[in-house]
């Protein structure tokens, strides 16, 4: 293995190039950057393995990188070594503030376009991003080894979009390392270097924090001014808190400790802190001794945009499940949660999540990586409830809801942006307006593919529109979408009641228009999942207290075996044995035995696709109307 | 203690739709075991098994009841069917009064058929009716008319044993009113007892099939409990008073053979898939020794070279059963071993567990303090932590009484016990699961 030239902190920031890849789930990112490490020489070819950079299994499994990494990596150009920082950036829309301090710690970006499939919403909008962010944009089309590759045609709607020319656009396969050399070159030709002030104070920008259950938090940081060096105090300026360093170093591609850190490197510190709130993303790092005056812009806090209740399966594992958010805490300053006490549940925790898939993330985490089985109530936003009395109530479960007249509801609105292939303009447009989306623009991104822009409800999204909008589009149209201020709206909440009991785990805030399909399919999907029993049970939809639909569990009049003979008894007793084991997976709501599949699957989402269903919710609406 | 015999006969004239017994349509399977050489066979059965239970320390009285079931045993000559019951007579002897039940297929016998049967000594011919009516029978593929039923029971009443007639209703496309004319056909026959049972649907078998396939409307629970209840206001009204879930009779001609099933009392089982059942074994979990190959082979490995699962202790009850297949069954006869397929044996958990299940299926009820005893007798004994059992106080019943699905009374008549007797309401008899699981939930089991 070739040694670089250049060490850490101690080199010049004119031969300092820092870059991120930008790219959609599948567009080979973690690919090229793999052959980048190969072709620097820092990875041994016998050491290769698939996608390097993505450390978590469930990263790998999905194709996505949830959290950034930074590598340095040596690279000679016309006879003379540079020193790049390659950054990884997560490639989802709920992590939008997460790439936008990636992009921050970068003077370019590398914009990498399946040449197969063309450029898809969430990079576009990253992709805007680091326009806003004035990073030399480098084009490149990967994968065109594959026989599908498009390269002039996606190369001219990547021209048309960042206005360069088709020509201008790289080439290359990761798969087979054609092109990464040349992409490299234009890094260094193309991409400015960083232009802090060496002998300011130091100040650092952190654009990623996680644990590691061997070093404990471990810091990602891009130098902007002055130095650092190893046994130096540090101070975090947003959070205002002192650390004692334990490691600076570099990622080169595993950690290497170094001495300092100088102005524009890219590299990692090792402190004290516990958990990753208090080393947070976006904060400026100081020297506690030199302290900069000022922090550098940007840094906000993590805020949580959707909610859900999570529940143990088995109440007994409450207090497992506490242990696994904690531990998940550690690595993840976005996740937050508080005791949550549900009556048909039992204890959980209300939790809440940056989008769909961070909440998506922790719940396969928690089962996963913990063991845990879990029910996990319906998606929610945070609502702004007005009483009549003028109390506002900030409703994120809709056990919350207050009672009562309501003077006002108000809810958080997205902005949505979708790529989609021309054909489907149509279903597309349908399934908006039945999310209440109120249509924006719409352009041509080349020939046959438009980006669409829309105003939703939050909540809306994250019911099951992604998915809605995958099938509509038979997975072509690509979704991203970021907050977009807040709108008054006709929300309900609709409860169901079992034997006349409120279960509190299916209550659901929906708009008016929707109250009767939830009610209809709610009450439906729970009469087939709950077994007859003994006496009947009436199921319920209920809008405060008018009922808006309902169904029957007919009581049970006959469960005995006619014949129970000789060679019966076993048998029999068997099943006997059987049944109550089952019904130990039962939860009691009042005297009603209900399995915990149905909690499972009322809560799943999907749409009323059988004709009785949808005459059902046509009636409601009718008497209702 | 009391010890009966049950025999099975596997031979059919032709399998029905709805039928998943242990029973065959061809004349001979092999192994000796064919319908001519059936009765030979399993009165060698009964030589082994007699053997066995000595060297188990097992001694049982004459056998009380004797009861030849199938299949139909009605296909075999008459004369083969005394030829066994000789042989019980000979091999444990015959108590008393002892009671001697063949099942008939109406279509098989005749009055000469049956005037053998009687001088052989049987007592009693439980005849497989079914329903009076014709696309009913056709929805069974039962081969008999009404009036062949009604030939058989004239012919025993002449010659002397008791009768029974079995009902099944339940039947895809039985009407209400079709139920009702089976129960009143039945009735006006004059007989004594008669057995109603609702039809269970077998996945397996050919109407099981058709029903998952959807060319058969699958049988409804409502309807049948529909149907359970006209059964039991029209038999009750005629004087038949239910004394099982789906067994009625006059007072006195209860079958007194099936009863000692459900107060679980000792039966030897002969022949292919019949169970037998010990209350006391020394040495319970020991079986007969097969060679391996061949218990494979006969029980898919399933338990006949395993180890009993719980560590013994003392005198447990056992139950057993013969390999299914006769051809496999008479080659283990031939070895001279009893041909057993397998075997469990009972702990006291479990024997509690039966207690339960089968004391609420009759009218004598449930008696609580045996109950109570073989709660006590658990808890000392069992090793599997089952000491947390509670026993049973009769006021924790009050809520299924207030339910109606159960009565308390005290020394009820038949088994000589003064205990306080569980017994189930008709609501309780249909919903007996419901019952048993509440009473397993009290005790804890």
């Amino acid at each position: 293995m070739k040694e670089p030239h250049n060490k850490p902190g101690y080199t010049d920031q004119s031969l300092i190039r820092n870059f991120c890849i930008i790219a959609h789930i599948d567009h080979g990112k973690s690919t090229v950057a793999d052959r980048i490490l190969q072709l620097s020489g820092i990875v041994p070819e016998r050491e290769m393995h698939d996608r390097f950079l993505d450390r978590m299994d469930i990263e790998q499994e999905r194709g996505i990188t949830i959290k950034s990494q930074a590598v340095r990596v040596p690279w000679t150009f016309d006879g003379t070594e540079y020193t790049l920082g390659m950054i990884d950036t997560p490639g989802h829309v709920d992590f939008t503030y997460e790439v936008s301090r990636a992009l921050a710690a970068c003077e370019g970006a590398v914009l990498l376009v399946d040449a197969t499939q063309g450029i898809e919403a969430q990079t576009l909008s990253n992709l805007y991003m680091a326009i806003d962010h004035d990073l030399a944009i480098i084009p490149v089309l990967n994968k065109i080894d594959l026989p599908s590759a498009e390269p002039e045609k996606h190369a001219e709607e990547i021209a048309g979009l960042i206005g360069c020319e088709p020509s201008e656009v790289l080439r290359v396969s990761g798969k087979t390392g054609e092109g990464v050399a040349d992409l490299l070159d234009q890094i260094v030709m193309d991409v400015p270097a960083p232009h802090g002030d060496p002998e300011a104070p130091a100040r650092a920008l952190i654009f990623d924090s996680v644990y590691d259950s061997y070093r404990g938090i471990v810091t990602y940081i891009r130098m902007e001014d002055g130095e650092l060096h190893s046994r130096e105090k540090v101070h975090m300026m947003g959070i205002g808190m002192t650390h004692e360093p334990i490691e600076i170093g570099v990622i080169s591609p595993d950690m290497t400790p170094t001495k300092a850190l100088g102005a524009g490197e890219v590299g990692y510190i090792i402190t004290g802190a516990k958990d990753v709130s208090q080393s947070k993303v976006g904060d400026t790092l100081t020297s506690a001794v030199r302290p900069a005056s000022d922090p550098l812009p940007g840094y906000r806090d993590p805020k949580p945009m959707v909610y859900s209740g999570l529940f143990p399966v088995d109440n007994a594992q409450f207090p497992e499940l506490r242990e696994a958010l904690d531990k998940l805490k550690l690595n993840d300053a976005a996740l937050v949660y508080t005791p949550e006490t549900s009556v048909a549940l039992g204890f959980g925790f209300r939790c809440g999540f940056l989008g769909l898939l961070h909440m998506e993330i922790v719940s396969e985490r928690l089962s996963r990586e913990f063991g845990l089985d879990l029910i996990q109530t319906a998606p929610n936003v945070t609502y702004e409830v007005t009483g009549e009395d003028g109390t506002v109530h900030h409703v994120t479960n809709p056990s919350e809801f207050p009672e009562g007249k309501i003077k006002r509801i108000v809810e958080p609105m997205v902005a949505a942006d979708i790529i989609l292939p021309k054909e489907f303009i149509g279903a597309v447009m349908d399934l908006c307006q039945e999310n209440r989306g109120q249509m924006g623009t719409m352009e041509y991104i080349s020939t046959d593919r438009v980006e669409m822009h829309y105003r939703m409800p939050l909540a809306e999204i994250v019911f099951d529109f992604f998915d809605q909008l995958k099938s509509r589009t038979k997975g072509y149209a690509s979704l991203d979408y970021h907050e977009d201020g807040e709108q008054s709206a006709d929300l309900v909440k609709v409860d169901i009641l079992i034997q006349g009991d409120r279960v509190d785990a299916f209550s659901a805030i929906v708009h008016r228009d929707k109250a009767y399909s939830y009610g209809v399919m709610m009450t439906k999907k729970l009469r087939e999942l709950i077994p007859r029993q003994q006496f009947e049970i009436p199921i319920q939809a209920a809008i405060g207290s008018r009922i808006i639909a309902r169904e029957t569990i007919r009581a049970l009049r006959k469960d005995v075996l006619a014949k129970c003979y000789g060679g019966d008894i076993t048998r029999k007793r068997k099943l006997l044995e059987k049944q109550k084991a089952g019904k130990k997976r039962m939860k009691m709501l009042g005297h009603v035995e209900v399995p915990q599949e149905a909690f499972i699957a009322a809560l799943s989402t999907d749409e009323p696709t059988d004709r009785d269903t949808k005459d059902k919710i046509r009636a409601a609406q009718k008497k209702e109307g | 203690m009391t010890y009966e015999i049950y025999v099975h006969v596997p031979f059919c004239l032709r399998r029905c739709g709805y039928c998943d017994f242990n029973t065959y349509t061809a004349a001979d399977l092999g192994g000796g075991a064919s319908r001519g050489n059936y009765a030979n066979m399993a009165i060698r059965e009964m030589e082994l098994t007699r053997r066995w239970q000595e060297t188990r320390g097992i001694d049982e009285p004459a056998a009380s009841t004797v009861f030849f079931g199938g299949g139909t045993p009605t296909i075999l000559s008459a004369d083969d069917l005394v030829t066994m019951l000789d042989a019980v007579r000979r091999i444990w002897g015959l108590a008393p009064g002892a009671e001697i039940t063949t099942e008939a297929n109406p279509d098989t016998v005749n009055e000469y058929y049956i005037g053998r049967l009687a001088e052989g000594g049987f007592t009693r011919i439980s005849f497989g009716m079914q329903s009076a009516v014709p696309h009913v029978l056709r929805t069974l593929d039962r081969t008999h008319t009404p009036a062949n039923v009604e030939a058989g029971v004239r012919a025993a009443d002449a010659a002397g044993p008791r009768t029974s007639v079995d009902l099944l209703y339940g039947a895809p496309g039985e009407r209400l009113d079709d139920w009702r004319t089976s129960v009143e056909t039945a009735i006006g026959l004059g007989v004594n007892h008669i057995s109603a049972y609702a039809l269970t649907v077998e996945p397996t078998t050919k109407m099981g099939r058709r029903i998952a396939a959807g060319t058969l409307p699958k049988p409804d629970d409502d309807d049948e409990a529909a149907k359970y209840e006209i059964a039991d206001d029209l038999f009750s009204k005629a004087g038949l008073e239910w004394y099982e879930v789906s067994n009625w009779a006059r007072a006195g001609y209860e079958s007194r053979h099936n009863l000692g099933y459900w107060r679980n009392v000792d039966w030897a089982g002969i022949g292919p898939g019949a169970h037998s059942h010990y209350n006391a074994c020394v040495d319970a979990g020991a079986r007969p020794p097969l060679t391996r190959a061949l218990s494979e082979k006969l029980t898919g490995g399933e338990t006949a070279s395993a180890q009993p699962k719980e560590q013994i202790t003392g005198m447990n009850a056992l139950r057993a059963w013969d390999i299914s297949h006769p051809r496999m069954w008479g080659t283990a006869i031939n070895e001279g071993r009893v041909p057993w397929g397998g075997s469990e044996e009972i702990t006291p958990h479990e024997n509690l567990e039966e207690l339960i299940m089968l004391g609420l299926r009759i009218r004598e009820g449930l008696d609580l303090n045996r109950l109570n005893r073989a709660i006590a007798s658990s808890s000392d004994t069992d090793a599997d932590g089952s000491s947390r059992l509670k026993p049973i106080d009769p006021t924790q019943l009050k809520p299924m009484v207030d339910e109606g699905l159960i009565t308390l009374t005290r020394g009820s008549g038949g088994v000589g016990t003064d205990g306080v007797h569980a017994i189930p309401t008709r609501k309780g008899r249909l919903l007996n699961d419901a019952v048993i699981e509440r009473l397993f939930d009290l005790i804890g089991v």
